[in-house]
């Protein structure tokens, strides 16, 4: 085939979905504050205006944007220049790399070829998520340790311990899921959640391995740094954590990194858990629901519905991180560590445990 | 393509590796560890095992140098007083050594051709697995005894009261 | 029993159910939620004040910034007698006095600072003029501005309301 084509294809499919990842964390920022405000009855950002207009407050995120990058550009006395100044590309660089193995649709046809919408579709899938996201640690913790502060240097160490315990819980809490759907391939998962669960229910990864799904959201928060598991940055006792110490677009490329860890955690838990691009009931050719009733549908609708099942997926994902935020208090820095290893660990390894029990009748027939 | 970019990242593994033991500062070591550890991945996925290449940076990369970094951060010696690495014989010595053993290892790979690139799938997830838990089912059963004996060592030393 | 112990009632032990903290999280995300959707769809209903274009009406009797007094002739009822300068606890009050032209009256105040940096808005300075000449009923609190200096509120600007 001709390779222009598939470079074209290569970094349209990039483009659109880096598009989309910093479009939402754009949008994300904005949404944090103005459902923080709404949740606790306030009014939220309404001030930033272009020409007059507002637009509830959505120019916020842009006159922030130009805040950071006009700001000192500042080094602390006593930091370690270098170090310092790696941080925060060490937290950037994994949070971007994250998003490659995110399958955003399903495959089209364009000028006779098959696209998959990927930016890779890797064959150890969801543990080059793991080993990506696992590497964000290291700029929070080099953050930490190179402002040469206590308070970043507490964030950091806090930040790492947490990291480190629920990394494990969260790579177990997903192979119930490998299991069932028997590959660690995104695409392949998602094809697998397609079918009908006893031809009621969508065969979604919620529904097949619940407690896997409630293990992996909560080790998805503790590792996005969110609350209630934000000990890292606690604002009470440690100012701001790691990033105390960072201004203007160094700041910023925290912040993103943060932001982007989350809009891609919530597309995985959309892919692992919620069918990814799978609608309900929706086949390649239209609605099949249960009972016999089908309703034939446009190839092009189909497609588009897909998509749109991604998209709203993830967005909700994304508003449940602030409707958890503004809801629940943060843990202790103990409690944290407790639950990590004393209740999910078990429950992860119980839940495969009885997976595998469950899947080897179903396999000998005993169900 | 394939053995220009093997050269790549085998060349940026030996420098990385000889940074790690050449720098002065244990931060420094520490990050030039896991540029090693990734160009090895990187290795391993050019032979087609992506699942080991997955595992080396879960593992090593993601889990092991942070903890290197963790005891570095604990605790934290200034810069200024990091110990002063002077030259000695048995430093020398231990260069020289290095050096023939990278002249033996050359000198045996050349007897050797380059192997040709095993099967697209011979490293997945499931060709693993299936020979962990088949060919390989003793080692891989002993080996796990010897991380729980390893665990509740661990446990034992670090609780005093249990 | 010792003085000034208290008996604090201890929380009581959760329930199984509070224990998985899942249902009461459920819970709580409905409380906020809730909230949310209120304040989405009755947004005039947010209690907050938008200061700068809308301002609270402060009751009557709020000590805001001061104001001096005219007579029917419109010079400063004021006789620059120290009363209220002595009375303020934060001396936040200078007076000039002058020999009044008025032969009826004895002083007037050539220049009346109030530095409202200093001010802590006590009311002393009101109680004891004996000529009510300075008074605190603006219903304005100090206004921000960007220098010590026009914080100094001289006499033409106390004048002023």
């Amino acid at each position: 085939m001709n390779p222009l084509f598939d470079i074209a294809v290569s970094v349209a499919r990039i483009a659109v979905f880096f598009a989309f990842v910093f479009g939402l964390v754009v949008v994300m920022t904005w949404v944090e504050r103005k459902g923080a405000a709404y949740i606790q009855d306030r009014r939220g950002p309404n001030r930033a205006s272009i020409m007059g207009v507002t637009l509830f407050g959505m120019f916020h995120p842009l006159a922030d944007a130009l805040k950071f990058l006009f700001k000192e550009d500042f080094i602390p006395d006593g930091a370690h220049r270098l170090f310092y100044q790696l941080a925060p590309m060490f937290a950037l660089a994994p949070a971007i790399l994250t998003m490659a193995v995110v399958p955003f649709g399903p495959p089209v046809t364009i000028a006779g070829k098959q696209v998959a919408l990927h930016i890779a579709d890797l064959n150890v899938g969801i543990l080059y998520l793991f080993a990506v996201s696992g590497m964000a640690v290291y700029g929070i913790v080099l953050a930490g340790w190179s402002s040469n502060s206590k308070y970043p240097l507490l964030g950091g160490l806090r930040s790492s311990a947490q990291m480190i315990s629920y990394e494990v819980s969260m790579g177990l809490s997903v192979v119930g899921i490998l299991m069932v759907f028997q590959s660690v391939q995104l695409s392949a998962i998602v094809r697998g959640q397609g079918e009908l669960l006893f031809g009621i229910l969508p065969r979604w990864g919620v529904f097949v391995q619940p407690l896997g799904f409630i293990l992996f959201v909560t080790a998805l928060y503790a590792e996005a740094n969110r609350t209630p598991f934000d000990l890292p940055e606690g604002e009470s006792e440690l100012v701001a954590g790691y990033h105390t110490e960072y201004a203007s677009f160094k700041f910023s490329m925290f912040m993103m990194a943060e932001y982007i860890h989350l809009v891609v955690g919530a597309a995985v838990l959309a892919t692992l858990f919620f069918g990814g691009w799978q609608f309900p009931y929706l086949g390649d050719s239209g609605f099949a629901f249960p009972g016999g009733i089908s309703v034939a549908v446009p190839a092009w609708a189909v497609f588009l519905l897909r998509i749109g099942s991604f998209v709203g997926k993830t967005l909700f994902f994304c508003w449940l991180y602030v409707w958890v935020r503004w809801t629940i208090p943060r843990f202790r820095y103990d409690q944290v560590m407790r639950l990590g290893w004393k209740v999910m660990l078990p429950l992860a390894l119980a839940n495969i445990f009885v997976t595998g029990i469950v899947l080897l009748l179903i396999d000998r027939g005993g169900f | 393509m394939e053995p220009i970019l093997f050269m790549l990242f085998g060349a940026i593994a030996v420098g990385g590796a000889i940074m790690v033991v050449t720098r002065k500062h244990p931060m420094a070591s520490a990050l030039y560890l896991i540029l090693t550890l990734f160009s090895v991945a990187a290795l391993f996925v050019l032979r087609q095992a992506h699942f080991l290449a997955a595992i080396q940076v879960i593992v090593y990369a993601g889990a092991i140098v942070v903890l290197f970094i963790f005891v570095i951060m604990l605790i934290n010696v200034p810069e200024n007083r990091l110990p002063v690495e002077r030259a000695t014989v048995m430093r020398l010595l231990g260069v020289i050594a290095a050096g023939l053993l990278i002249l033996e290892t050359a000198l045996l790979a050349r007897r050797f051709a380059m192997p040709a690139a095993p099967a697209a799938d011979s490293g997945s997830v499931q060709a693993v697995g299936r020979a962990l838990f088949t060919d390989y089912l003793l080692a891989f059963e002993i080996t796990s005894v010897l991380l729980l004996a390893a665990v509740i060592g661990a446990i034992t030393l670090a609780k005093k009261k249990i | 029993m010792t003085i000034g112990v208290k008996k604090v009632a201890r929380p009581r032990k959760m329930s199984f159910g509070e224990s998985l903290y899942l249902i009461e999280i459920v819970k709580g995300l409905g409380v906020t939620i809730g909230h949310f959707l209120h304040n989405v769809a009755h947004n005039k209903d947010i209690p907050t004040i938008e200061y700068p274009e809308v301002r609270r009406t402060m009751p009557p009797r709020f000590r805001g910034c001061h104001r001096l007094m005219k007579r029917m002739d419109g010079t400063p009822r004021c006789v620059a007698c120290y009363m209220c300068a002595t009375a303020c606890p934060a001396e936040c009050i200078t007076i000039v006095a002058g020999e009044s032209p008025d032969a009826t009256v004895e002083k007037y105040p050539v220049s009346f600072d109030i530095d409202m940096l200093r001010c802590v808005f006590c009311g002393q300075c009101v109680e004891a003029c004996p000529c009510d000449a300075i008074r605190m009923d603006t219903g304005w609190y100090t206004p921000p501005d960007d220098s010590r200096e026009k914080l100094i509120f001289k006499i033409e600007r106390l004048l002023e309301k």
